[in-house]
């Protein structure tokens, strides 16, 4: 039996002491949220700046997306460790050292859904804006990305979550937000703050996913109008979800 | 006047889609490039507004070759409608038909007002004009394509097989008012279609395609049924003489019961 489950299991230690949160919800509790909250959502910001330009030129010249496709999966697969040792030297113990890599790794999912969302605009109605007489940059501003807003906010929702678990590997080099809760535990042999670190972190995963569900439907109202538009955009999503819940 | 003069389209993988077109499409009319799939009728429509260029020859509109216009500005010129509609699924059913108004940079809410005239004048209600698409039956749908196309008032119309997506009954509703609306635009119009019935129904002029992209005839609709070019056009007429037949004889079913009956009352009075 290891010292932690030993501890979880004695009856002298209870699982969680509300006094202990008590005194920390306002410091240290509040303070690792914030930093979980800006390690968490600036790489997905990062990575769409990068995957939209990135994904329409995919969506474009086609022989570019398996090559791009490769790419952020190799990027993907390289473990987060290994990238954060590999930055410190040149970002040292700051926040970039987690960003970077993890804006890397929302590329995997982010770029596909760009790609697809493109794709998933129907052909008579990208014909019917050439003959109307959309030039290509208008084309693309005004119908073929709106149209693949629901498909790319089902990535940025994979991305978000799988980010918001992913950031307190960042407490190996002691930048990981709520992560660093579980260190502090393991460190004392002390269960309260693992709980409330797995809690805090599945709730923020839970409102975030709600909160970017409640933009889309905000910038996509056409969506709830049909009823056809509505199933397939479910399809797509569970693909993406299947696609992204590997890691 | 649009002039196709000697006109082919050939694709890289060699297939010839058009090949050496002439044709002459009269102002203020209704013609109809009609033909089996393959044949290039929708090749020939698209090359009037540069969404396909042709290989050899010009295309012109009154005298003006098109290439000499830049691909966006012309198409502004010229309405299109095609066969699913092709609406703008996240734009309101007003703000589809203003497309092109507001393309042109005019005012939004001129354009909208105008929109809305456009829905009486296709007959759609002003009741529909806040939805979108997907909200609208596939007769709707191909109405509103209809009242996009007419938004900015171009002398010309381009419309691809409107008409097939939508069921008979609707379908012979839009051949209608179709033509009413026509009667009083007088736009010069190029439809294409397989359907030769509605060929013969709307054409002022029918232009037959074969397939490897030749013309096989070009010909009013009384000159088409009286004296078919040749072999071909024979056949791809006599479709719809067969059904044309079927309805001359379930007529004189019609007439011989009700002939029995005349008789049967006849006998009665006796």
């Amino acid at each position: 039996m290891s010292p932690l489950t030993a501890v979880l299991a004695s009856e002298a230690e209870p699982l969680i002491r509300w006094d202990w949160i008590e005194r920390n919800l306002g410091d240290d509790i509040a303070e690792a949220l914030r930093e979980h909250l800006i390690l968490s959502f600036t790489p997905v910001l990062l990575g769409l700046v990068v995957a939209l330009p990135l994904g329409i030129a995919c969506a474009r010249w086609r022989r570019v997306y398996p090559a791009v496709l490769a790419a952020t999966s190799v990027l993907y697969a390289v473990p987060a460790i290994a990238l954060f040792v590999v930055l410190v030297a040149f970002t040292g113990l700051t926040y970039s050292t987690v960003i970077i890599p993890l804006a890397a790794y929302t590329l995997s999912v982010l770029v596909p859904s760009v790609v697809d969302g493109l794709h998933s605009v129907p052909a008579h109605v990208r014909q019917a804006a050439v003959a109307m007489g959309f030039g290509p940059l208008r084309r693309l501003v005004r119908v073929e990305l709106p149209l693949a807003i629901p498909v790319v906010m089902a990535g940025l929702r994979v991305a978000t979550v799988s980010n918001i678990s992913l950031v307190s590997v960042g407490s190996l080099i002691g930048i990981g937000g709520l992560g660093e809760l579980f260190t502090t535990g393991l460190k004392r042999d002390f269960p309260t703050p693992i709980v409330v670190g797995i809690v805090a972190i599945i709730a923020l995963a839970l409102v975030s996913d709600m909160l970017l569900l409640l933009i889309q439907r905000l910038l996509t109202p056409w969506e709830r109008a049909g009823s056809g538009g509505r199933k397939a955009r479910r399809a797509q999503e569970k693909t993406l979800v299947t696609a992204g819940g590997e890691r | 006047m649009i002039t196709f003069a000697g006109v082919t389209k050939r694709y890289p993988d060699g297939t010839v889609a058009v090949d050496r077109l002439d044709l002459q499409i009269p102002t203020g009319q209704i013609t109809v490039l009609v033909g089996p799939s393959g044949c290039g009728k929708t090749t020939t429509l698209r090359m009037i507004n540069r969404m396909v260029d042709p290989t050899e020859g010009t295309v012109a509109i009154d005298g003006r070759d098109v290439r000499d216009i830049d691909p966006p500005t012309l198409r502004r010129g010229i309405g299109y409608v095609i066969q699913q509609a092709g609406l703008f699924p996240h734009r309101t059913i007003v703000d589809n038909i203003a497309t092109v108004p507001f393309l042109l940079g005019h005012d939004k809410r001129k354009a909208r007002e105008r929109a809305r005239e456009l829905m009486d004048r296709v007959g759609l209600d002003r009741s529909l004009a806040d939805r979108y698409p997907a909200q609208l039956s596939g007769g709707q749908q191909q109405r509103v394509g209809v009242a996009r196309a007419l938004a900015a008032d171009p002398p010309i119309m381009l419309m691809d097989e409107p008409f097939s997506a939508v069921d008979p009954i609707v379908r012979a509703g839009l051949q209608e008012e179709f033509l009413r609306l026509q009667a009083e635009l007088e736009k010069t119009i190029v439809f294409v279609t397989h359907d030769i019935d509605e060929a013969v129904r709307l054409g002022h002029r029918i232009a037959v395609f074969a397939v490897g992209g030749t013309l096989a005839q070009y010909a009013t609709p009384d000159e088409l049924l009286s004296e078919p070019a040749d072999d071909f056009v024979r056949d791809f007429l006599g479709g719809s003489r067969g059904i044309r037949r079927l309805r001359f004889f379930q007529e004189l079913d019609a007439e011989e019961a009700g002939a029995g009956t005349d008789e049967a009352t006849v006998a009665a009075d006796r």
